[in-house]
C-alpha cells in the first residue's frame, strides 16, 4: 500500500474513533482528573467552587481513619473468599454441563438467571429468604432438625459477611461457569479420547490435561471477577446499608463524598480505591503473563 | 510410560463398565438437579411470596397462592410505573448510543491498521475496569454543570462510562472474526470505509449487535451506584433504586410481599431475554473475555 493510501486509512480510522474519544474524554478522563484534583482540596459538595489546596492532607486523613482500614479488610476478605468459592464451584458446574446432557441450552439459560437479575433484587430475595422469623431457609433448617430456632442471618454482625459472600457466589458463579465452559469447548475432544484409550484414570486426565488447558480461561475469569469484587458497592449497600462489618471501600468513599458531603476527603478515598484496584490489576495481569511465558518455556 | 502400561493391564468385564457408566450418569443427573434447584429456587420463592397475602406470606408453603393483589397495587402505583419507564428509557437509550459509538470505534480498531491501535484497545479495556466510585466526584460536577442532576438523562450519560468500552471491545472482537475477503473487492473498487461498514459489514452484524446490545442493556438496567447518587426524587428513580429504597412503616415491618412482587416485575423482562437469547448472551460474554 502506498504511503498516501496508508495516511488516508489512518485518517479514516481516527474519524471512526471520534465519537468514542469524545465520550470517553467526557465521562471517563475528565471526571477522573477532577476526582484526582479535588483529592488535594478541602472542597465540600454543596459548593465545589469554594476550596483551597491542602496538599496530601486528605490522603492522610483517610489512612488515619480506622473505618477505612475496616473497609479495606472487608473488601479483601470478600474478594478473596468469594472469588475462590466462585472459581471452584464454577469449574465444577462447567465440567458437569460440558458432559453431553439433554437440554443443555435450557440448563445454560437457567444458570444465567442469577447473573442477569439486578443485584438489588438478589439482595432483597436473599434478605427475605434469610429472614430470622419468616425466612424459608430457617424453616427448612428447623424442619430438617439442624437448628431449633431461627438464626438472624442478616441482623447478626458476625454472620453478615458470610451472607454477603453467599449471595455474591449465587449471583456470579454463572459468569465463571460460562467463561470456563467456553474454555472447555476450545479443547479438542481427541486429546481426552486418546488419554481414555490409554487408560489414564479420570482424575489424572482432569489434573494433567483439563486443568492446564483451562488456565487461560480461568485466569481471565478470575481477573474480571476480582476487579469486580474489589469495587463491590450495591450488594453490601442494599443488604446492610453502612454496617461496618461489610462496608467496602466503595461504600466508604461514597459515604464520605455524598453522605458527609466531603468532596475533598471523599475524592482522596476514591483515589485510594483506584490505586487499590490498579495494583490488583497489575498483579493479576503480571501473574497471567508470567504464567504464559513459563508455559512457553517448558514446552 | 510404565504407569500407562500398568493401567492397561487391568481389564474388567463389559458389564462392569456398563454398571459404572450408569452410576456415573445417575450422579451427574442428581448433581445437575441440585445445581438447578440452587440457581432457580430463590427466584421461584420470590414469585411464590409475591402472590401470598397477610399471614400466608409467613408460611413456608411451596405452592404459589396465585393472589395477584400486590401486582395490581404495583400497576396502580404511578411512582413504581414511572420508575419502570425511567429504567426502560435509560437502558434503551444507553444501549442504542453504546452500539452506535461502539460499532464505529470497532470498525476502526478491528478493520483498519494504524499504529496506535493496540494502545487504544488497552486504554479502552483499562477504562472498563476502573471502579465507578472513582469518577463519582468528577461526574457529580459534570452532571451539575450540564444541568442534568436528578434527570434520567444524566444516567444515560454516566452509563456510557461502562457500556461504551464494553461494546467497543466486544464488537471489535466480533468484527475481526469476519473474513477480510468480504471487503476486498470493495477496497479495490475504492469504496469508502463508511460504505464498507454500512453496506457490507452491518448487514452481517445483526447477531453480533444483538449479543452486545443485550449485555449492554442488562448492564444499564441493573446499575445501582450512579442511579442512587444522581437521582434524588422518587419520580426520577430507576427500578433497582426504587426497590433498594422501599421501606416499611418501621425497620421491623418490611413489606416483603410487595418487594417480591416488584422484584419479579423488574426481573421478568430479563428472564425472558435470557431464555430467548441465551446463545447470543453467551457469545457476547465469551467474545468479550476469552478471545480478548
Amino acid at each position: 500500500m502506498s504511503a498516501r493510501l496508508a495516511r488516508r486509512d489512518h485518517l479514516a480510522a481516527w474519524l471512526f474513533l471520534v465519537p468514542v474519544i469524545i465520550v470517553m474524554l467526557l465521562v471517563a478522563v475528565w471526571p477522573l482528573g477532577r476526582t484526582f484534583f479535588f483529592a488535594f482540596t478541602d472542597a465540600y459538595l454543596d459548593d465545589p467552587s469554594v476550596y483551597s489546596m491542602v496538599g496530601i492532607a486528605n490522603f492522610l486523613d483517610v489512612i488515619n481513619d480506622r473505618s477505612w482500614w475496616v473497609a479495606v479488610r472487608n473488601t479483601m476478605v470478600f474478594t478473596v473468599i468469594s472469588v475462590a468459592i466462585e472459581t471452584v464451584l464454577g469449574l465444577a458446574i462447567a465440567l458437569l454441563i460440558n458432559e453431553a446432557i439433554p437440554g443443555r441450552g435450557l440448563v445454560r439459560a437457567a444458570i444465567l438467571v442469577p447473573w442477569a437479575i439486578p443485584v438489588v433484587v438478589s439482595a432483597k430475595i436473599w434478605e427475605w429468604m434469610l429472614n430470622d422469623q419468616f425466612g424459608v431457609l430457617n424453616k427448612i433448617l428447623i424442619g430438617l432438625g439442624f437448628i431449633d430456632h431461627g438464626i438472624a442471618w442478616t441482623a447478626s454482625s458476625s454472620l453478615i459477611m458470610g451472607v454477603v459472600i453467599f449471595a455474591d457466589v449465587w449471583m456470579t458463579t454463572p459468569f465463571m461457569v460460562l467463561l470456563i465452559l467456553a474454555g472447555l469447548q476450545l479443547i479438542s475432544p481427541e486429546i481426552f479420547e486418546a488419554a481414555e484409550v490409554d487408560g489414564i484414570p479420570a482424575w489424572k486426565r482432569f489434573w494433567s490435561i483439563t486443568l492446564p488447558m483451562l488456565r487461560p480461561a480461568i485466569g481471565v475469569a478470575v481477573l474480571f471477577r476480582v476487579l469486580d469484587a474489589l469495587r463491590m458497592f450495591d450488594l453490601a449497600y442494599v443488604m446492610a446499608a453502612s454496617n461496618e462489618n461489610v462496608m467496602t471501600v466503595s461504600i466508604y468513599a461514597r459515604d464520605r463524598l455524598i453522605s458527609f458531603q466531603e468532596l475533598g476527603v471523599g475524592s482522596a478515598a476514591s483515589t485510594w480505591v483506584f490505586l487499590l484496584v490498579a495494583l490488583a490489576a497489575i498483579i493479576i495481569i503480571g501473574a497471567l503473563r508470567l504464567d504464559r511465558a513459563s508455559g512457553e518455556l517448558t514446552k | 510410560m510404565t504407569d500407562v502400561a500398568l493401567y492397561r493391564t487391568v481389564r474388567k468385564p463389559a458389564a462392569y463398565y456398563r454398571v459404572r457408566r450408569r452410576i456415573v450418569r445417575f450422579f451427574q443427573s442428581a448433581a445437575l438437579l441440585l445445581v438447578l434447584i440452587y440457581t432457580l429456587f430463590p427466584y421461584y420463592w420470590a414469585f411464590v411470596s409475591s402472590t401470598k397475602q397477610g399471614a400466608a406470606l409467613y408460611q413456608a408453603a411451596l405452592v404459589p397462592a396465585l393472589d395477584f393483589t400486590y401486582y395490581r397495587q404495583l400497576i396502580d402505583n404511578p411512582v413504581f410505573m414511572g420508575s419502570l419507564l425511567n429504567s426502560a428509557y435509560v437502558a434503551v437509550s444507553t444501549t442504542f448510543l453504546s452500539l452506535v459509538i461502539g460499532l464505529s470505534a470497532a470498525y476502526a480498531l478491528g478493520r483498519i491498521d494504524f499504529p496506535q491501535r493496540r494502545v487504544l484497545l488497552m486504554i479502552i479495556l483499562m477504562i472498563s475496569i476502573f471502579p465507578q466510585v472513582v469518577v463519582l466526584s468528577g461526574m457529580f460536577e459534570l452532571i451539575n454543570w450540564m444541568g442534568l442532576f436528578n434527570r434520567p438523562s444524566a444516567l444515560v450519560l454516566t452509563y456510557l462510562l461502562s457500556t461504551v468500552p464494553f461494546t467497543t471491545w466486544v464488537l471489535t472482537t466480533f468484527i475481526r472474526e469476519f473474513p477480510r475477503e468480504l471487503e476486498e473487492a470493495a477496497i479495490i473498487d475504492g469504496c469508502s470505509h463508511f460504505r464498507i461498514l454500512m453496506k457490507i459489514l452491518l448487514p452481517l452484524m445483526g447477531p453480533s449487535l444483538a449479543s452486545t446490545g443485550i449485555l449492554a442493556f442488562i448492564l444499564a438496567w441493573n446499575e445501582f451506584l450512579f442511579a442512587l447518587t444522581f437521582t434524588l426524587t422518587d419520580e426520577n428513580r430507576t427500578v433497582p433504586v426504587a426497590i433498594g429504597l422501599i421501606a416499611g412503616n418501621s425497620r421491623y415491618e418490611y413489606p416483603f410481599g410487595q418487594i417480591m412482587a416488584a422484584s419479579v416485575t423488574v426481573t421478568l423482562p430479563l428472564i425472558l431475554v435470557v431464555l430467548f437469547f441465551q446463545r447470543r448472551i453467551v457469545a457476547g460474554l465469551t467474545a468479550g473475555a476469552v478471545k480478548g
